[in-house]
C-alpha cells in the first residue's frame, strides 16, 4: 500500500495534446475512479502510470519513490485490464500465480497466495480449470486475483465492468467494493460510467480533453459541479441547464425571486437536477410543459420545455401527469447551481 | 408444405468436389497403382527399381537435409519479422508489402536469380573478385563442391519460401489483443519470458500451419534446386522428374510421387501430434 502522487504530467501524441499537466494525489488505501467520456485521457493517465505508456514530461511518485522510467514491473502496482487478459492457455490456478511466479516466488508462498485470493473471489472450484469454460464475470475474477495476488502496492483498474452484462456489472460493482475494502489496497479505477464511479469511490476525478475537471467526493460532485461538463455528465438523467434572463441581481423562478452570484452578461445559466423540483401549483411555479411522461416504478419521468428549452425531471410514482399537460414546478432554493453561460464553470462553487 | 432447401448447400458444393475427384484423387489413385504394378498385375518391381537405383539414398538424404535446415530458419526469420512488424506503426503496409514479394515469384525464377548471382560469372565472384579477396572465378554450384551447392539453395529456398510463412505468422499475431503481452509486462515477464509463455503458445495453431505448409512444400523442393544445379545435387522429386522424362518410366516415377506423399503425410501427423492445439487453452 502507498499513496501515489501524479504532478504535471503531460502526454502529446504528435500535435495532440492527450494529457495537458495532470496533477492529482491519491492517499494510501485509497479508491480514486478516472472518469470521463472516450477520449478525455483517462485510460492514457493509466497506462502511463501502468509504466506501459511513456509520458511527455511530468513526475510521477508511488509511495514516496519516483517511477519514471521504471519498467511496469518495478512499480509495484498490478492491473485489471478492460478485457481481463486472462491467459487462455494456462489454468486459472497458473493466471492467478502468473505474478507470483515471475517474482520467481517459492512454491509455499504461491500456493497460499493463491489459495488467499481464490478464496477471496470465489473461484476455488475452477482452479484447475482453463479460461475458455469460465463465463465473462468468473475470468473477471480470475483477473482481480490475479492482480490481488502479488499484494500490490496499487491496483489499476481499466474499465474492468464493461465487458460484463448490466446484471452482472452491477453484482461485481458490490462485490468487488467488498473485496477492495478488505484489502485496503490504493485503487485506481478507469471508467466511463458514472454510476460505477459513484457507487465504488472515494473520490472522483472527472475527465474532458486532457484535464481534470473535478476532483471530490462522489456526493459532492453530484451535488456542486464545478462545470457545465461535470453536471451534464454525472447523474442520469444529467443536470439541466437553463439560460435565464437576470433582473437587478435576481432571476424569477415561477413567482419567486431568487438572487444570483455576481458574473458579467445578462443571463445566466440554472443547473438543475432533475430531482430537485416538487410539483405546485401553475400559478406559483416555473411552467414545464410535458412532452413525454415515463412512469419508471420508483418515480415518474417528465420530458419537456422550461422556458423555451428541453428538460427531463422527476416526480414521485404517485403523481398523474399526461403529454401535453402544463404543470408548475418549484425547485429547491438550496439545491440550484448557478453557472456562467460564457465559461461554463459554476459561479457559486469555488474554482478548483 | 414446408420448403425444404437443405440441399442447396450440396448443389453449391458439388462443383469443387466433382473438380478435385475428377483432376486430384483420380489421378492418384492411379498414381499409386501404377506404382505398386507392373504390367497391370500388382508387383512391387518399380518400388525395388526406385530402391536399388544409385541416386536413390542421395536424393532421400539431401531432401531431408534441406528440409531439416530450411524449415526451422524460415520459421525463425519468419517469428523474428513478425515480431518486428509487430511494433512498427506507420509503413507497416509497406513493409509488409516487400517483405511479401518473394511469394510472387516462380520457384524457378527464384532458381535462375540465385544462379546469376551464384554462377562462375555471376555477381558474387564478380563481387569477391573486385574486393580482392578471390583470384579467378570460384565454382560454388559444382558436383565437387556439394557443401557450397548445398548452402547455395539452401539459402535460396530461404529467400523464396520465407514469405509464406511470415504472412502466416503476422497473422497469427495479429489474432493475439495485446493486452496479454502487457499484462504479462505488468505482473514482471521480460522481453523474452513474454515471448516464449505468452505469445509463442497464443500463435500455436498459426505456427502449426506453417510449420505443415513449409514442410510439405520442403520436401517438394525441386526447381530451385534444378536451375542451381542440375543433376548436381539429386533430390526426390528432381528424380521423379528424371525418371518420368529422361528414362521414360513413369512406374518408377510415380514410385517417387507415392513416396513423396507418404513422407508429407507423416510430417504432417507428427506436427499435429507434436505442436498440439487444444481448442479449449485458445483465446
Amino acid at each position: 500500500m502507498a499513496n501515489i502522487v501524479i504532478d504535471r504530467i503531460k502526454k502529446t501524441f504528435g500535435t495532440f495534446e492527450a494529457l495537458k499537466e495532470i496533477s492529482l494525489e491519491i492517499h494510501d488505501g485509497e479508491f480514486v475512479s478516472l472518469l470521463g467520456p472516450s477520449g478525455c485521457g483517462k485510460t492514457t493517465l493509466l497506462r502511463i502510470i501502468a509504466g506501459l505508456e511513456t509520458e511527455t514530461s511530468g513526475k510521477l511518485l508511488i509511495g514516496g519513490t519516483p517511477i519514471n522510467g521504471l519498467a511496469p514491473k518495478d512499480r509495484g502496482l498490478a492491473m485489471v485490464f478492460q478485457n481481463y487478459a486472462v491467459f487462455p492457455h494456462m489454468t486459472v490456478f497458473e493466471n492467478v500465480a502468473f505474478g507470483l511466479r515471475m517474482q520467481k516466488a517459492d512454491q509455499k508462498r504461491v500456493k497460499s497466495q493463491v489459495d488467499k485470493a481464490a478464496a477471496l473471489l470465489h473461484i476455488e472450484p475452477y482452479l484447475d480449470r482453463y479460461p475458455n469454460k469460465l463465463s465473462g464475470g468468473q475470468r473477471q475474477r480470475v483477473a482481480v486475483a490475479r492482480a490481488l495476488a502479488v499484494e500490490p502496492k496499487v491496483l489499476l483498474m481499466d474499465e474492468p465492468l464493461s465487458n460484463l452484462d448490466a446484471l452482472l456489472r452491477l453484482e461485481m460493482r458490490t462485490e468487488l467494493k467488498a473485496v477492495l475494502q478488505a484489502s485496503g489496497t490504493t485503487t485506481i479505477y478507469v471508467t466511463h460510467d458514472q454510476t460505477e464511479a459513484m457507487g465504488l469511490s472515494d473520490r472522483i476525478a472527472v475527465m474532458y480533453n486532457g484535464r481534470i475537471e473535478q476532483v471530490g467526493a462522489p456526493v459532492d460532485i453530484y451535488s456542486h459541479p464545478a462545470s457545465r461538463f461535470v453536471g451534464g455528465f454525472m447523474g442520469s438523467p444529467p443536470m439541466n441547464f437553463i439560460r435565464l434572463p437576470v433582473t437587478n441581481g435576481t432571476v424569477k423562478l415561477g413567482n419567486t425571486h431568487h438572487s444570483v452570484p455576481v458574473h458579467t452578461g445578462s443571463d445566466i445559466v440554472l443547473g438543475l437536477r432533475g430531482e430537485n423540483v416538487a410539483r405546485t401549483p401553475l400559478a406559483e411555479g416555473l411552467r414545464l410543459d410535458v412532452r413525454v411522461a415515463e412512469p419508471m416504478g420508483s418515480h415518474l419521468l417528465l420530458t419537456g420545455i422550461i422556458a423555451e428549452q428541453p428538460v427531463r425531471v422527476i416526480l414521485p410514482p404517485g403523481e398523474t401527469v399526461r403529454a401535453g399537460d402544463a404543470i408548475g414546478l418549484k425547485p429547491d432554493a438550496d439545491r440550484l447551481i448557478w453557472l456562467s453561460p460564457e465559461t461554463g464553470l459554476s459561479l457559486n462553487h469555488p474554482k478548483t | 408444405m414446408q420448403n425444404d432447401k437443405s440441399w442447396i448447400p450440396y448443389l453449391l458444393i458439388a462443383p469443387s468436389v466433382i473438380f478435385l475427384a475428377l483432376l486430384f484423387l483420380l489421378p492418384l489413385v492411379q498414381t499409386i497403382w501404377l506404382a505398386i504394378s507392373e504390367g497391370g498385375v500388382p508387383s512391387l518391381a518399380n518400388l525395388q527399381t526406385m530402391a536399388g537405383d544409385l541416386n536413390f539414398r542421395l536424393a532421400i538424404r539431401n531432401t531431408f537435409l534441406l528440409t531439416l535446415a530450411v524449415v526451422p530458419i524460415q520459421i525463425m526469420i519468419a517469428l523474428a519479422m513478425g515480431s518486428m512488424v509487430a511494433k512498427v506503426g506507420a509503413g507497416r503496409e509497406t513493409i509488409l508489402w516487400i517483405w511479401t514479394i518473394p511469394l510472387g515469384i516462380s520457384d524457378l525464377a527464384a532458381g535462375l536469380v540465385w544462379l546469376s548471382i551464384l554462377q562462375n560469372s555471376g555477381y558474387l565472384n564478380s563481387l569477391l573478385f573486385s574486393a580482392g579477396l578471390i583470384e579467378r572465378q570460384a565454382n560454388w554450384l559444382s558436383y565437387q563442391t556439394p557443401v557450397a551447392l548445398f548452402f547455395a539453395i539452401a539459402i535460396a529456398e530461404i529467400w523464396r519460401g520465407t514469405a509464406i510463412v511470415m504472412v502466416i505468422i503476422v497473422a497469427g499475431l495479429n489474432q493475439v489483443p495485446k493486452e496479454y503481452r502487457e499484462a504479462a509486462e505488468v505482473f514482471g515477464a521480460g522481453r523474452w519470458t513474454r515471448f516464449f509463455r505468452i505469445t509463442l503458445p497464443l500463435i500455436k495453431p498459426a505456427l502449426q500451419s506453417a510449420l505443415i505448409l513449409r514442410t510439405v512444400l520442403a520436401f517438394e523442393v525441386f526447381a530451385v534446386v534444378y536451375a542451381l544445379g542440375g543433376s548436381n545435387m539429386p533430390v526426390l522429386v528432381g528424380e521423379a522428374y528424371t525418371w518420368q522424362n529422361q528414362n521414360q518410366n513413369y512406374g518408377v516415377a510415380a514410385a517417387y510421387a507415392v513416396l513423396i506423399m507418404v513422407i508429407s503425410l507423416a510430417a504432417t501427423l507428427v506436427y499435429l501430434k507434436a505442436v498440439k492445439v487444444d481448442p479449449e487453452r485458445l483465446p
